[in-house]
């Protein structure tokens, strides 16, 4: 449906646009602490709009017959190739877009009002803002796309902007790697994405996410028909889709630049890496629901076991780091796993969307306690100068609201009621143990060992024995409290608000509630894993260690992330550049450049020799032509007797 | 009268002509003379003009006008092709063809 | 009578373009070419074209060979015999000229032409001067105009390039 009503919306992605081109170009000449007042000032307008369009979408007009409705709130033709292949580029509203608006504009704030004072003093203030606002236009650009090509340009837009923050500390060998290797990796998934796209589009015959997610509509039933090594076209290309999904969501075995990006800013690895773009292939999932749950649900339980594998497997790793923002890394590789899981868990109309929908939830909750424990590790590191887990210690009576914040999230993140985390977890647990037995009990076991791997950082950082630190840590200032404290308040109580109501995959609003049966034994399991965080890290003990050595093997190969790295490694360094780079290099060198140089050589051998011909004679030319003129005369004179 | 005369003999005549001035221009080596090869050649395609005009088309004058636009022509190339000889002696002293190669590769 | 001259004034014609183009004293082969002029115009005269006569004896034979005159003045000594062109040169260029002639003048007695019509042409000066300021069918208006731009640019640059530089 086209809607006049919400056109102002186009400006909550355009205000950002603008902001990096001022603070891009301008910034040089700007006071450093100007351009983040400009990009937070910036930010403030899109983020009231965002929370206007929230308001008036949920609770105004978006509503027709008790089903929320896709409203198509802005719409040019941008590029016309042939009759049937247009692009456009437009905005569409529905309840996952409205949401999305609403968490990235409100994290982005957080950010941008923390980073103010937590960039102060490092070169590059400017830039860093006029990346965040390139970032946060192209993000909301990607949510609100109203189409497949769209959705695509803004994809590889948001990755640009991630490989330009995290490599915000360029003179460091580290961050260069880091950037480098998130936008490779991503960079590669897309490549699957793009091909996805081009099948999708060419058997449905549209890029338009309305006919596209059409359950009645015609794009969904055709292509089903053609199968290719026994899947069908639909299912290869959303499998397409989903690796580049994957990729920006860092689902194994794409998962590696993730912890990795950890070298950016820690304010920019809680914006991008928590809260909001690793958060992208979970939203395109969720975009492309339709089509996947009607045309291709073998694809929907693959996404269902690689999310929930990834979740396990992060869970393990999570547990053995100690690097405090890998853990944090770890941990949201961990929990993207179990919104993917429960995405593949989901089906279509009524109560049985309530996978979809918990999915959106543990979006919505994950992002805001998320960005709020990255926004504390950033205040500790910011304290204590290390990032190192074992290098801190006895923080709590130095860093009381950090600590209060912290515990918070932790709290959310592990589920313990009534702090968020508990409502959406609980919501995929209980989608997952009605689809399917195995996922639920991984799921139920990563619970546990997320509430284990939280608190070991919670003790680990605030409680244990106090270390020799250099100088006394002392708390944040209130900028980035004030961040801190809004985030443990949202992390506290978002967990209350009825997300079935707002969001479901048929946009029919259901009745959910709180399945005790299964959300006893999650509390239970967390409070365990609590308790056993508590009895190892509580204190200063050597218990820690003795398990870890016991474990023996294990313990090393979780702890070295087991291994993908190097297999990664392994198979670019040794098997593709000896194998196919070099000899590929080699022919380039050798025979595409002798064969250019050789024809140059030829060229300039045969000007040399016929240059005599151009001697500067002016009869010699006349001669010639004369003479060429009779010949051409005679000729035509020969042919025309003919 | 005029007819006993013929086409082919102006024709041959023309002819002649303009080959005595190609002749003219490729082997004379002053530059004045060359010039003057040339007005040999115009003119012999003055004749063939006038001739077609009186032979076939004697009820309009073109040929007569594009006789008289030639020589029109004719005074304005001498003129310029005067202007650059004398410009070219001051510069390098000669009006040699063969001495001006500057052109060459 | 017309057929006698035609004769005489073509002989005239090819003898002095031949001492034209082969005279080695270079104001010889400028009168020689005044010569040719002349019998051209006698041409025009006896194929009753005598505007286009007249304008051939003033416009070439007194303009465009005084000024060639004076630039071999100003530029050559008039005693000065040129030097003969090399053999082979001659050779090369006689061979070219003689097979273009050839070709040429076989192609015009090849070709059947049809014969003369027998109509008058009408070279009044009132013809002329109707015809070429005219500007209805076979009116010279728009030609006329444009070669008297030309000679006013010819005027120009000639004056521009032979100017003495600065200096």
């Amino acid at each position: 449906m086209i809607t006049e009503s919400y056109s102002y919306t186009v400006a909550i992605p355009l205000v950002l646009f603008f902001s990096f081109l001022l603070i891009g170009l301008a910034g040089g000449k700007l006071k450093p602490i100007v351009s983040g007042v400009f990009g937070t000032f910036f930010l403030l307008v899109s983020t009231v709009l965002s929370y206007y369009t929230a308001y008036s979408y949920f609770f105004v007009d978006g509503k027709l017959n008790g089903a929320y409705q896709k409203l198509i709130a802005y719409d040019s033709l941008w590029l016309t190739f042939t009759d049937k292949l247009q692009i456009h580029m437009g905005v569409l509203l529905d309840p996952i877009s409205v949401v999305m608006l609403v968490v990235i504009t409100t994290v982005s704030l957080m950010v941008h009002i923390y980073s103010l004072s937590y960039m102060k003093d490092e070169t590059g203030f400017s830039r860093y803002y006029s990346f965040l606002s390139l970032f946060t236009f192209s993000m909301l650009g990607l949510v609100m796309a109203s189409n497949i090509f769209q959705i695509y340009i803004f994809w590889e837009l948001v990755g640009l902007s991630s490989y330009l923050l995290i490599g915000h500390y360029y003179e460091r060998p580290s961050a260069v790697a880091a950037s480098k290797k998130a936008f490779i990796v991503t960079r590669f998934a897309d490549m699957g994405f793009l091909v996805g796209i081009l099948l999708l589009s060419s058997f449905t015959g549209t890029f338009d996410f309305l006919k596209l997610t059409d359950p009645n509509g015609s794009a969904l039933t055709q292509g089903s028909a053609i199968s290719f090594l026994g899947l069908s076209v639909m299912t290869w290309s959303l499998l397409l889709i989903f690796t580049g999904a994957a990729g920006k969501s860092a689902m194994f075995p794409l998962h590696i630049w993730l912890p990795d990006a950890m070298e950016g800013p820690t304010p920019v690895s809680a914006l991008i890496h928590a809260a909001t773009m690793v958060v992208a292939g979970v939203y395109l999932v969720a975009r492309l629901f339709t089509i996947y749950v009607f045309a291709a649900p073998d694809a929907l339980i693959f996404i269902g076991y690689i999310g929930t594998f990834t979740s396990l497997f992060a869970a393990v790793i999570a547990c053995t780091q100690t690097d405090i923002k890998r853990v944090l890394a770890f941990s949201t590789i961990s929990q993207i796993g179990l919104m993917m899981g429960g995405l593949g868990v989901s089906g279509y109309a009524g109560a049985e969307g309530l996978g979809y929908t918990a999915s959106m939830f543990h979006l919505f909750t994950h992002a805001m306690f998320k960005a709020l424990l990255f926004l504390c590790a950033g205040a500790v590191i910011h304290a204590v100068h290390t990032n190192e887990l074992w290098e801190m210690g006895g923080l709590k009576k130095f860093l009381p609201v950090t600590n209060i914040a912290f515990l918070i999230g932790c709290l959310a993140i592990a589920g313990i009621p009534p702090l968020s985390g508990f409502f959406s977890k609980d919501e995929i647990l209980t989608a997952a143990y009605e689809k399917d037995k195995i996922l639920f009990y991984v799921q139920f076991l990563v619970a546990g060992m997320t509430a284990f791997y939280m608190f070991r950082l919670y003790f680990g950082i605030f409680w244990n024995k106090e270390r020799d630190y250099h100088s006394k840590p002392h708390e944040a200032p209130f900028t980035m409290l004030f961040s801190l404290i809004f985030l443990s308040i949202a992390a506290a109580v978002s967990g209350f608000i009825p997300f079935s109501e707002f969001v479901t995959p048929d946009l029919k609003p259901f009745e959910s509630h709180i399945h005790w049966s299964i959300a006893i034994p999650a509390i239970a399991i967390a409070v365990i894993g609590v308790t056993l965080a508590s009895v190892l890290y509580r204190k200063d003990s050597d218990l820690p260690d003795k398990i870890s050595i016991s474990l023996g093997g294990l313990y090393k190969a979780a702890h070295r992330k087991f291994y993908i790295d190097e297999i990664y490694m392994f198979i670019t360094k040794n098997v593709i550049f000896n194998y196919i780079s070099a000899p590929i290099a080699w022919f380039d060198r050798n025979i595409i450049d002798n064969t250019m140089n050789g024809i140059a050589a030829i060229t300039n051998f045969i000007s040399v020799k016929i240059r005599g011909f151009q001697s500067g004679q002016l009869q010699q030319y006349a001669y010639v032509m004369v003479s060429g003129l009779i010949i051409i005369v005679l000729v035509a004179l020969y042919f025309m007797n003919n | 009268m005029i007819d006993k005369i013929g086409i082919e003999q102006f024709m041959i005549l023309s002819t002649l002509m303009f080959f005595i001035g190609v002749y003219g221009f490729l082997v004379r080596k002053n530059l004045i003379t060359m010039l003057m090869s040339v007005e040999l050649i115009l003119n012999a395609v003055n004749i063939n003009f006038v001739a077609f005009n009186k032979f076939y088309y004697p009820q309009n004058l073109q040929g007569h006008f594009f006789a008289m636009f030639v020589i029109a022509i004719a005074a304005t190339e001498v003129a310029v092709a005067i202007a650059i000889i004398i410009s070219l002696y001051r510069k390098i002293r000669t009006i040699d063809v063969e001495e001006v190669d500057e052109m060459k590769y | 009578m017309e057929v006698v001259l035609f004769y005489i004034l073509a002989g005239m014609i090819l003898i002095f373009s031949v001492l034209t183009v082969t005279s080695r004293r270079i104001l010889r082969a400028a009168v020689y070419l005044l010569f040719v002029l002349i019998a051209a115009a006698g041409l025009f005269f006896v194929l009753q074209f005598e505007f286009l006569a007249a304008v051939q004896l003033t416009l070439y034979a007194g303009g465009i060979i005084v000024l060639i005159i004076f630039s071999i003045m100003l530029t050559s000594h008039v005693s000065e015999k040129l030097e003969a062109p090399g053999i082979k040169k001659t050779a090369f260029a006689l061979i070219a000229c003689a097979a273009g002639a050839i070709v040429t003048i076989s192609t015009i007695l090849n070709y059947d032409f049809p014969a003369y019509s027998g109509g008058n042409v009408d070279a009044s000066m009132k013809a002329i001067g109707t015809s070429l300021l005219g500007y209805k069918e076979n009116g010279f208006a728009l030609p006329f105009e444009v070669i008297s731009l030309l000679l006013l640019a010819a005027m120009l640059g000639a004056i521009i390039i032979a100017k003495r530089k600065e200096n």
